[in-house]
C-alpha cells in the first residue's frame, strides 16, 4: 500500500485508508527511537529541505530528528538566513530550493497557501506543509491523532474538544477535518472573539463556557494563546482570559475521571492551563511531542516511496 | 472638414432614449446628424469580426458597422494609471490604450501615485501627458487629504481649477468624520464631489478576503461587509448633514446597496457605482490563494453579488467602474497576506458585464446607461451628451456575441492581473471614437498616437 497523496498538504486531502498506513507506520518506525543506536539507513542519500520560514523550534526539531533517525541529510532555511528580507519574491525562493535537488520539502510560512505555490511549481517534490498562516498543520493532527488513538484505544464516537484560540490556529483547523473524517464528535470552545466567521459547518458543536465543554469531553485539547498575535482586542488580559477560559482544577471538578488532556505547546503556564494539570496524569502532551517524531518518519518515508513497514 | 459616416448600427442611446436604426455622420469632432434606417450601399460587415473596416471617401471615411451596437462612448471613473511614480505598473500612455482598447472615451483617474495627486499642479502634469497622447480623454481625480494622509485637506480649490473631476483618498480611507465633512462641505463650493472608498479600517483591520465561511477554511482574516457599511451609513449621514454630493465608490456588500437606496429615496445627494468583478465572482475564488483575487473592497458572496445586480437594475448604483489596478509581478508573486490588492479591469470589463446581460440579469439598454453614465453622475452634469446632433463625437461600437478569449498575454495595459485569465465570454468593442476621430479598430488596433 501507498500512499494516495503525493504532497502532504492539507488533512482534507487524505483518505481514512492513508491515515490508518501513515499511523501504523508511526507505530512501526517509533520504536527505533528506543534502541541504543538510534539510525536505519532506510534513507540514506535522500535530501530533506527544511524550509522554516516562520519561526519554529518543535515542529523543525521533530522533522530533522525524524530525518536524520532514518538516515536522510536535512538542511535548514530559515527566514533569518534567507534571502527573503531583500525583496525576493516566494517563488524565486522556492526556484532556488529546488535546483538544490531536494527530495522532500518540508515548508512552514506565516501566510496561508504558500506550501500549495511550492507543490505547484516543483510536481517532482513532495512537499509537507508543516504550518502555514491560520490556515493548516496537517502532520501535527496526525500526531495529535496517535495519541489519542494511544490513550484511548481509539478515535470514532469520542468526544474531542478543541478549546482557546480557534481564530489564529492552524492546529485547530487540521484537528476539526481529520477528527471529523475518523469520525470522532468534535467540540470547540472559546470566547466568541475566537470563533471564526461560520465555524459550525465544519460540523462541530460550539460552546462559549468551559465547564459546558469539560462536561461532554473525553478529549480535550488546549490551544496556546498566542500573545503575538493579540493586537486586535480578542480578550481583555491575561488574568481574565485564564479566569474565565482557561483549563484550572475548578473546571476539572465537571470532567470524566478518563478525560485525556492535550496541547500542541508550547504551553503558557497558568495561561490557558494550570501547571499542575499540564503536568498531571491526565496529560499526554510529552506523548504528543514523542509521536510527532514517529508520524514524521512515517511521512518521510512514505512519501519517498515506502511501502508498509514490517 | 473631416467626416465620418457610422452606417447599419443600432444605435441605443439611453441618455437620449434612442433605440433604432440610425446612420451617425461625424463632422470635425461633433456628431453632425442622425438619419433613420440602414444604408445598405456598405457591402463590408463589421458586425462580425472576420470582415468590416473603413472605407475612405473623398471627405472622410464610412464604417459599416451592421449587426453592431453604436452606443454613448463608455466612461469609465475608476482607474489608477500609477503615473507618476509606479510606472512598472503602467502609465498614462499604456493606461489610455487599455482605455480605447475596452471601449472607453473618457476615464478617471486616481490621486494614489508617487507623488500625490494632491495639487492643481500635477492634476495639470496629467492632463498635459494624457493631450499628447491622445486616445481617451483623461479626468483626473484629486485627493481629499495632503499625500492621502486624512489629517490635512489638500489644495481643493487649485485641483478644481485645474480640471480635477472629484475628490478622493481613494485606497486609504478618511476615517475623520469631521475632516470628511468639511472636505465635502469645501469640495462642494467648487462643485466637485467627494468619491469615497468606504472602509472603516479599524474594523478591516488586517483582512485580505471576505469574512465568512470561506476565509474562516482559508485561514485568511477576513475584511467584514460591516466595515463598508458603516462608511457608507456614515457617508450618508454626512451628506444628510451638508447637502454635499458623495459618490460611493466600488460598493460590494448587499448591505451598502441597501443603504444606498434607503438614502436615494428620502433625496440625500449619494450616488455610487460598482466594478465588473464583483458583479461575476464571490469569494469563492480565492480558494487556490491565487493573488489576482485579492481585491479591496474584497469579493464577496453570492446574496451579495445578486443585491449588486438588483441595485443596478434599479438605479440604486448608478454607473460601472472598473477599478482598474495594475499590479506588477513583485506585487502580485506574493504570498495571499503580504499581496498587493487590486486587479485590471479596463479591457475586460465589456465581455464581462454583458455576460450579465446574456444572462438576462441586466438589459442591454440598462447596461449602456450604466457604462456611458459615470460622468454624468460624478459630475452631477450633462458632461456626456450621448449621440445628438452637437454632441461632442465620442462614440463605443461594439457587438454582443462575438467570442473572446481573456488572454493577458494580449491585453495593452503593462500589468496582467487580471481574474479573468482563460474566461470565454461573447461581446467585442469594434472601434472607439474619440472626438470625432476612430482611436481604437479592432482590426488595426490603436490609432498612432497623436496629441489633441
Amino acid at each position: 500500500m501507498t500512499l494516495s497523496v503525493k504532497h502532504i498538504l492539507s488533512a482534507r486531502d487524505l483518505t481514512k485508508k492513508d491515515v490508518d498506513l501513515i499511523l501504523q507506520n508511526a507505530r512501526a518506525l517509533k520504536e527505533i527511537s528506543y534502541r541504543p543506536i538510534k539510525k536505519v539507513p532506510t534513507l540514506r542519500g535522500k535530501q530533506v529541505l527544511l524550509c522554516f520560514f516562520e519561526d519554529s523550534t518543535r515542529t523543525r526539531l521533530s522533522f530533522d530528528i525524524a530525518a536524520k533517525r532514518l538516515s536522510a541529510d536535512t538542511a535548514v532555511i530559515t527566514k533569518s538566513g534567507s534571502s527573503m528580507a531583500k525583496g525576493e519574491t516566494i517563488l524565486d525562493t522556492i526556484k532556488n530550493l529546488a535546483a538544490m535537488q531536494a527530495d522532500i520539502i518540508v515548508i512552514r510560512h506565516k501566510e496561508a497557501g504558500v506550501p500549495w505555490e511550492v507543490a505547484k511549481a516543483f510536481p517532482q517534490i513532495s512537499v509537507i506543509n508543516a504550518g502555514d498562516g491560520m490556515h493548516e498543520h496537517p502532520t501535527q493532527a496526525l500526531l495529535d491523532l496517535m495519541t489519542i488513538q494511544d490513550a484511548k484505544g481509539g478515535v470514532a464516537g469520542l468526544n474531542v474538544t478543541i478549546a482557546g484560540d480557534i481564530f489564529h490556529s492552524r492546529v485547530a483547523r487540521s484537528n476539526m477535518i481529520l477528527l471529523k473524517k475518523m469520525g470522532a464528535k468534535v467540540h470547540v470552545c472559546a470566547p466568541k472573539t475566537f470563533l471564526p466567521a461560520d465555524i459550525d459547518k465544519y460540523g462541530v458543536a460550539v460552546h462559549t463556557r468551559l465547564e459546558n465543554a469539560v462536561k461532554a469531553s473525553d478529549v480535550l485539547m488546549m490551544l496556546r494563546i498566542q500573545m503575538e498575535r493579540q493586537d486586535g482586542f480578542f480578550f481583555p488580559s491575561a488574568r481574565e482570559y485564564s479566569k474565565y477560559f482557561g483549563l484550572t482544577r475548578e473546571i476539572m471538578k465537571f470532567a470524566k475521571r478518563d478525560l485525556v488532556i492535550m496541547h500542541p505547546g508550547p504551553v503558557n503556564r497558568g495561561l490557558e492551563i494550570e501547571p499542575e494539570i499540564a503536568d498531571g496524569g491526565q496529560s499526554v502532551i510529552l506523548d504528543q511531542v514523542e509521536n510527532g517524531v514517529a508520524v514524521r518518519m512515517a511521512l518521510l518515508y512514505l512519501l519517498c516511496g515506502g511501502k508498509e513497514h514490517e | 472638414m473631416n467626416e465620418i459616416i457610422i452606417k447599419n448600427g443600432h444605435v441605443i442611446d439611453p441618455l437620449n432614449n434612442i433605440d433604432g436604426k440610425f446612420s451617425v455622420i461625424i463632422r470635425d469632432g461633433k456628431i453632425f446628424d442622425i438619419k433613420k434606417g440602414a444604408d445598405r450601399a456598405g457591402s463590408s460587415r463589421a458586425g462580425s469580426s472576420r470582415a468590416g473596416g473603413s472605407r475612405a471617401g473623398a471627405n472622410g471615411s464610412a464604417i459599416d458597422v451592421s449587426g453592431a451596437i453604436i452606443a454613448p462612448g463608455f466612461v469609465d471613473i475608476h482607474t489608477h494609471l500609477r503615473e507618476p511614480g509606479f510606472e512598472y505598473k503602467e502609465d498614462i500612455e499604456s493606461g489610455l490604450k487599455a482605455a480605447v482598447a475596452g471601449g472607453f472615451t473618457s476615464i478617471c483617474c486616481m490621486p494614489n501615485t508617487n507623488p500625490v495627486n494632491d495639487s492643481g499642479s500635477i492634476t495639470e502634469c496629467l492632463l498635459k501627458r494624457a493631450c499628447s497622447v491622445g486616445l481617451s480623454r483623461l479626468f483626473p481625480v484629486g485627493a481629499i487629504s495632503k499625500t492621502l494622509k486624512g489629517e490635512q485637506l489638500a489644495d481643493i480649490g487649485d485641483q478644481a481649477e485645474a480640471g480635477a473631476a472629484a475628490i478622493s483618498d481613494d485606497g486609504r480611507s478618511v476615517m475623520n468624520s469631521l475632516l470628511m465633512r468639511r472636505a465635502a462641505e469645501y469640495a462642494s463650493t467648487f462643485g466637485l464631489a467627494i468619491m469615497d472608498h468606504c472602509e472603516d479600517t479599524n474594523l478591516a483591520a488586517s483582512g485580505v478576503m471576505n469574512e465568512g465561511w470561506v476565509a474562516t477554511e482559508l485561514g485568511l482574516r477576513g475584511l467584514p461587509s460591516a466595515a463598508e457599511e458603516a462608511h457608507v451609513a456614515r457617508d450618508i449621514a454626512l451628506s444628510k448633514l451638508t447637502g454635499a454630493h458623495f459618490h460611493l465608490t466600488h460598493i460590494s456588500s448587499a448591505g451598502s446597496v441597501e443603504l444606498i437606496r434607503a438614502a436615494k429615496r428620502k433625496r440625500i445627494n449619494v450616488t455610487s457605482d460598482c466594478t465588473p468583478h464583483h458583479l461575476v465572482l464571490t469569494d469563492e475564488a480565492v480558494r487556490g490563494y491565487n493573488t489576482n483575487f485579492k481585491v479591496n473592497p474584497p469579493l464577496r458572496s453570492a446574496e451579495d453579488v445578486k443585491e449588486l445586480i438588483r441595485g443596478l437594475a434599479d438605479g440604486t448604483i448608478d454607473a460601472i467602474a472598473s477599478d482598474h489596478a495594475p499590479q506588477g509581478l513583485v506585487d502580485k508573486e506574493l504570498g495571499f497576506d503580504t499581496a498587493a490588492f487590486g486587479v485590471i479591469g479596463m479591457e475586460t470589463s465589456l465581455p464581462v458585464v454583458l455576460k450579465l446581460v446574456h444572462e438576462k440579469k441586466l438589459s442591454l439598454k440598462r447596461m449602456i446607461e450604466l457604462f456611458a453614465s459615470g460622468l454624468n453622475v460624478l459630475k452631477k452634469s450633462k458632461y456626456s451628451g450621448g449621440i445628438k446632433k452637437g454632441s461632442a463625437a465620442d462614440i463605443t461600437i461594439f457587438n454582443v456575441n462575438d467570442n473572446v478569449a481573456i488572454d493577458s498575454s494580449k491585453i495593452y495595459s503593462r500589468s496582467r492581473n487580471t481574474p479573468f485569465e482563460g474566461w470565454k465570454l461573447k461581446g467585442k468593442v469594434l472601434y472607439t471614437i474619440v472626438g470625432g476621430r476612430v482611436v481604437f479598430d479592432h482590426e488595426k488596433g490603436i490609432s498612432p498616437a497623436g496629441g489633441w
